[in-house]
Parts: C-alpha cells; sequence; structure tokens
C-alpha cells in the first residue's frame, strides 16, 4: 500500500502510535527525570493524535466529523499540562535538596551525604 | 457497531442531586480555603466534615428507602454525549466508608496541630487540609462515576492531591518517594487514557451501562481493557507495581498516609471491579480475572514475608497494605457467577467488598496509632518500643483491634470477609486460593503480633514518651478499629445492600 492511498485518518493514527510509541521507550529506559518527564508529554502527545485519528474517522457514533473527541483531547490536554508542572515543581525542589534528578542516586546516596 | 439507545440509558432520581453535592462540597471548601487563607482552614475543614458525613447519610438513607441507584444525568444531557452519575449499594458502601474514614483521620489532624500551636497554621498543615478535601472529592467522584473519560480525570485529581501528600514534610527522601509515585500514576493514567480513545473509538460511547449492553467483536476492545487495567494496576500498587508504595506510605505523615493507605488505592481498584464485571465480555473478564488472582496471590505472599522483614512500624504497615490489597484481586475468579447468578450475587463479592472495607477502616486505625507512637517517642523502630502499651494504651489497643481484621480473626470484618472468600475458594474449586488466603492469615498474625509483643514487653527501664499525648489523640485510631471489629456483626451470606441497583438482583441466592 502506497503512501497516497493512506487515508488522513489513518496518517494520523500511525503517527500518533509512533509518538506513543517513542514516549514510552524513554519514560521506561531513561533513568533522568526530566527525560521521563519529556517521555511523558509525548506519549501524552500520541495518545492525543490518536484520539484526533478517532474524531476524524467519525468514531463509532456515525457523526461526520465528531466533535466529542475534541473536547476530550482539550481536557486530557489541560490534565497533562498539570502533571507536567506538578512533576517539574518536585523535581526542582528535589535538585535543590539534593543536587540529583534521578531516583535511584537519591536512595543510594542519602545515608551517605549524612555521614 | 453503534449501541446508540433508542430510550435513555439513565433516569435521573430525586435524590441524585445529593451525589452532586458529595463531589462538590468538598470542592467549594478547597476553594475557600484558599480564597480566606490559612486562619480560616481548619474551621472550614471541621465543617465540611461536618456536612460531608450528613450528605452521606443523606445518600445511605435514600438508597435505603428507595431500594434503587440513586442517578444525577448532569445537564440533563443523556449519554452518549452526556455524563452521569450513579450510586448503587456498592457505591454508597464506598462513599460511606470514605467519608468515616476522612472523618476520623481529620479528628487526628486536628488533634495533632493542637500539640504545637506555634506552626498550627503554617504551610503544612493547611496544604494537609486543602489536600486531604481534593482527595476526598476525587474519591467521591470515582465512585459515583458513569463516564470513563470522567472517571479519568477524577483518577488524575486523585493522584494531583495524594502526590502532594506523600511529601508534606518536604524532606528528600519523601520528595524521591513521590516523584516515584507521581512517575508510576502518570504512566498509569496515560494507559488508561489510550485505553479510553481505543474504546471511544470502537464504540462512540464511554457511558459504562450503555458499554456493557454493547456487543464486541474484533481485538479492539480487549486491547482496550487490557491497557486500561495495566495502567490501573500500577495506580492500585499490586505486585509487581507495587514498588513506589511502601517508601510513599510510610515517608508520609502519619494522617496522610492512612488516607493513601486505607482510600486512595482503593479508587483504582474499584475501578478494575467495574470494568471487568460491567465492560469487559465474559471471556476477557474470565481471562483478566485467572491473571489477576495469580498477581493477587503473589501479592499476598511476597509482601506479608516483606512486611515481617521490616524494621520500622509504617514501613511494616506499609508492605502489609500491598499484601492485603492482593486479597481483593482474587475475588475475580471466586466471583465470576454463572448463568443463574450474577457475580454480585456470590458470596465472593460480599467477602471482597467487607474485605475492602475493613481494610480500610484496620489500615487508617493502624496508620494513625502508628502516628500518636511516633509523636510519643520520636521515632517507629519496631525493636526500640518494647512496652509502649504502658504509656498509650488506646493506642495499643487500636493496633491490636485493626491487626485482628488484617488476620482474619473473630471477631472482626476481615474474619468474615477472608472466611467468605475461603469458602469460596473450596466451594468453586481453587485450592491453591484458599491456601494463600490460609498462608496469608498466617503471615499476617506474625507480623501483627511483633508489635502487640513489643506493646505488651516489660522491659527493665520503662519507656517514658518525650511528651505527653492527649487521649483525643489515640481515640480516633480507637473509633476505626473498633469500626472494623464491627464489621464482624454482618452475617455470613450475601450481603443484599451491596446488591441494590445492580441488574438482576432479585434472583440473587446463596449458591
Amino acid at each position: 500500500m502506497s503512501v497516497a492511498a493512506l487515508g488522513p485518518a489513518t496518517l494520523f493514527g500511525l503517527c500518533g502510535a509512533a509518538l506513543a510509541g517513542i514516549g514510552l521507550f524513554v519514560v521506561i529506559t531513561h533513568s533522568g527525570l526530566l527525560r521521563r518527564i519529556v517521555g511523558f508529554n509525548i506519549l501524552g502527545a500520541g495518545i492525543f493524535l490518536v484520539f484526533g485519528a478517532v474524531a476524524r474517522r467519525g468514531a463509532g457514533a456515525g457523526f461526520g466529523g465528531d466533535p466529542v473527541p475534541q473536547a476530550l483531547v482539550i481536557t486530557g490536554i489541560v490534565v497533562a499540562f498539570s502533571a507536567t508542572a506538578l512533576a517539574v515543581a518536585l523535581l526542582q525542589r528535589l535538585f535543590d535538596l539534593t543536587g540529583r534528578e534521578t531516583l535511584e542516586a537519591a536512595q543510594e546516596h542519602s545515608p551517605r551525604s549524612e555521614a | 457497531m453503534s449501541p446508540l439507545a433508542t430510550e435513555p440509558a439513565h433516569v435521573a432520581t430525586p435524590g441524585g442531586v445529593l451525589l452532586v453535592l458529595a463531589v462538590m462540597l468538598p470542592v467549594v471548601a478547597v476553594l475557600l480555603m484558599l480564597a480566606l487563607g490559612p486562619r480560616w482552614t481548619r474551621r472550614i475543614a471541621l465543617a465540611t466534615l461536618a456536612i460531608g458525613l450528613l450528605v452521606t447519610i443523606a445518600i445511605l438513607a435514600e438508597l435505603l428507602r428507595t431500594g434503587e441507584a440513586l442517578t444525577y444525568v448532569v445537564g440533563g444531557w443523556q449519554p452518549p454525549l452526556g455524563i452521569a452519575l450513579r450510586a448503587d449499594g456498592t457505591s454508597v458502601a464506598m462513599l460511606a466508608m470514605t467519608a468515616l474514614v476522612i472523618a476520623a483521620t481529620g479528628c487526628f489532624g486536628y488533634a495533632q496541630q493542637q500539640l504545637d500551636p506555634a506552626t498550627s497554621h503554617g504551610r503544612a498543615p493547611t496544604s494537609f487540609w486543602i489536600l486531604l478535601m481534593a482527595v476526598w472529592s476525587a474519591l467521591n467522584a470515582i465512585f459515583v462515576g458513569e463516564d470513563l473519560f470522567n472517571l479519568y480525570v477524577a483518577l488524575e485529581l486523585l493522584t494531583f492531591a495524594a502526590v502532594p501528600l506523600v511529601c508534606l514534610d518536604g524532606r528528600a527522601e519523601t520528595m524521591a518517594a513521590a516523584l516515584r509515585y507521581l512517575m508510576f500514576a502518570l504512566l498509569g493514567s496515560l494507559l488508561y487514557l489510550l485505553g479510553t480513545a481505543l474504546i471511544y473509538g470502537s464504540f462512540g460511547t464511554l457511558d459504562i451501562s450503555l458499554l456493557s449492553q454493547a456487543s464486541a467483536e474484533g481485538p479492539v476492545f480487549p486491547v482496550a481493557l487490557a491497557l486500561m487495567i495495566a495502567g490501573l494496576l500500577a495506580k492500585a500498587a499490586l505486585f509487581p507495581l507495587h514498588l513506589w508504595l511502601p517508601p510513599a506510605h510510610a515517608g508520609a505523615p502519619a494522617s496522610a498516609s492512612a488516607v493513601l493507605s486505607a482510600l486512595v488505592i482503593k479508587a483504582p481498584f474499584f475501578l478494575i471491579l467495574r470494568l471487568v464485571l460491567d465492560v469487559a465480555p465474559p471471556q476477557s473478564a474470565a481471562f483478566a480475572g485467572q491473571f489477576l488472582a495469580v498477581l493477587g496471590a503473589a501479592s499476598i505472599l511476597f509482601c506479608s514475608v516483606m512486611a515481617l522483614r521490616q524494621a520500622r512500624l509504617k514501613l511494616m504497615i506499609a508492605y502489609s497494605t500491598v499484601a492485603q490489597i492482593g486479597y481483593l484481586f482474587i475475588v475475580f475468579p471466586l466471583a465470576s457467577g454463572s448463568e443463574t447468578l450474577p457475580p454480585w450475587g456470590t458470596i465472593a463479592w460480599t467477602g471482597g467488598a467487607l474485605q475492602l472495607i475493613s481494610h480500610a477502616l484496620a489500615k487508617a486505625a493502624m496508620f494513625l496509632a502508628a502516628g500518636a507512637i511516633a509523636e510519643a517517642y520520636g521515632h517507629d523502630r519496631i525493636s526500640d518500643l518494647g512496652g509502649f502499651g504502658r504509656a498509650l494504651p488506646i493506642s495499643a489497643a487500636a493496633f491490636g483491634l485493626a491487626g485482628l481484621s488484617l488476620m482474619g480473626i473473630p471477631p472482626s470484618g476481615g474474619f468474615v470477609a477472608k472466611c467468605l472468600l475461603l469458602t469460596a475458594a473450596v466451594i468453586g474449586g481453587h485450592p491453591w486460593l484458599a491456601a494463600t488466603i490460609l498462608a496469608g492469615g498466617l503471615l499476617a498474625g506474625s507480623y501483627v503480633f511483633r508489635v502487640v509483643d513489643r506493646a505488651l514487653a516489660t522491659p527493665a527501664i520503662p519507656l517514658a514518651p518525650r511528651k505527653p499525648i492527649p487521649r483525643r489523640l489515640e481515640l480516633a485510631a480507637l473509633v476505626l478499629a473498633v469500626a472494623a471489629v464491627l464489621l464482624g456483626l454482618v452475617p455470613l451470606q450475601p450481603f443484599a445492600f451491596l446488591q441494590i441497583g445492580r441488574p438482576d438482583s432479585l434472583t440473587a441466592v446463596a449458591p
């Protein structure tokens, strides 16, 4: 199947799936928390694109261009933004306290820094 | 493909507006606290606790009076476009449990802050009340929600309120614990969201009762449900996704730990229950049930042993939480029901619900008792607590009574729950589940007795608390522990209250 034969909805869906895969890979493999937070955002963006493809396809409800997923995506973006803000704030505090931005190091080194 | 119903899926009932009140009241309290500032925070919180308890009692009375589920259709818009709130017997039991635990925790928090009047209007106490109210609102929204996306938002609100509760004291270790919790929770909610997107793409609705009537073909539905359940498992901290829980729940202040351990992890479990029993097609549900039961059994055995090995009291209680959560997941294959008997008519369903509620009460009591102990001695190393029962008799009694429920010794809610589950496992031909329930009870006995033994010990030098502990600080734990014991008085049979509002509940009789 050539690229031209792919409808826009399919193309969006595939892009969303690729982004979700990249995001998941970053979240699982990296130990740096800032990278993980960015990974969560990429994963979230992929999911929102899949939602968009669903809307474009008209979903199961049979509407021409379903507006409901767009409302859901906007809500989802707000939630993802709040999650990112909370995570970054916590990470900033952890960095101020320990000078590290990974979880593993913080656990291993905390007894040593007291000694 | 389209499940669009011709008749409305939900009919609003007169008492339905009470559900909106239960969700909105804590939100109003949070807004007032932010607007009026720290001086008013505690007064607003105590008023909200009182009104919230009254609302819960009104919901309970309305449910018992009508004998039907309470329903509210937001804005009069029917699903699939609109959102419905619905509380059947099980949901109302969850609401009541939540209100009781939040109120007791609030009383403990209030008494604890009065010990140190200088900082009682400080940043941490004010944040505690705001977050407690936010947790309450999110929990109520999850227990009455009917729309999968609405439930996603409520789950996120719960996470955003629960994560800061972990790191209220601002130490580096609790910051790391909170971040670890947030990482697990975010991955979980994104997987849940992806599943929601796939379900909307196939069915055009996210309403649970419409989805339960939808005919599912092809692989999309099982894959979406698997993604959602996997995401929720990370939030419910089932083995092997429990790694975040012990440091987070043990590091938090006692009153926060009580809410986190007793209530917050029950919300994702409640959603898994609804997905498996209400939404999933029977074949997928049976497969998911087997899988969840294996993880649950592993959780019971592994984390009970881990609890036994902990030197610190709060870490021990936190590991015990993961072990007790395991019991909830072995309900699935036991409560699968049959053609004549729906899942909610089985004794395992009643046992599971009782286990959930009695664990919530007992675990909150344990954490509050541990909080009083830590307040008195400044540490919670089990080996250095010899003879604490003399100085803190109420806390020791609360810990022991709560322990009865965790072990499953009569009279206690935990005994009835585990007895029902054990009976269901034996009747249903699941000998390895029965053995796991018994082994889990023995292990729980071992770790509870380690602490009770310390409480009753008579060391050569009596253990003196570093400051006097007022009785009212200890009473909250005792009230919860006694409530957990009183749950043991319900009869050993399917509990009719939990079936109110469930389809086919009239056919339900004991197997």
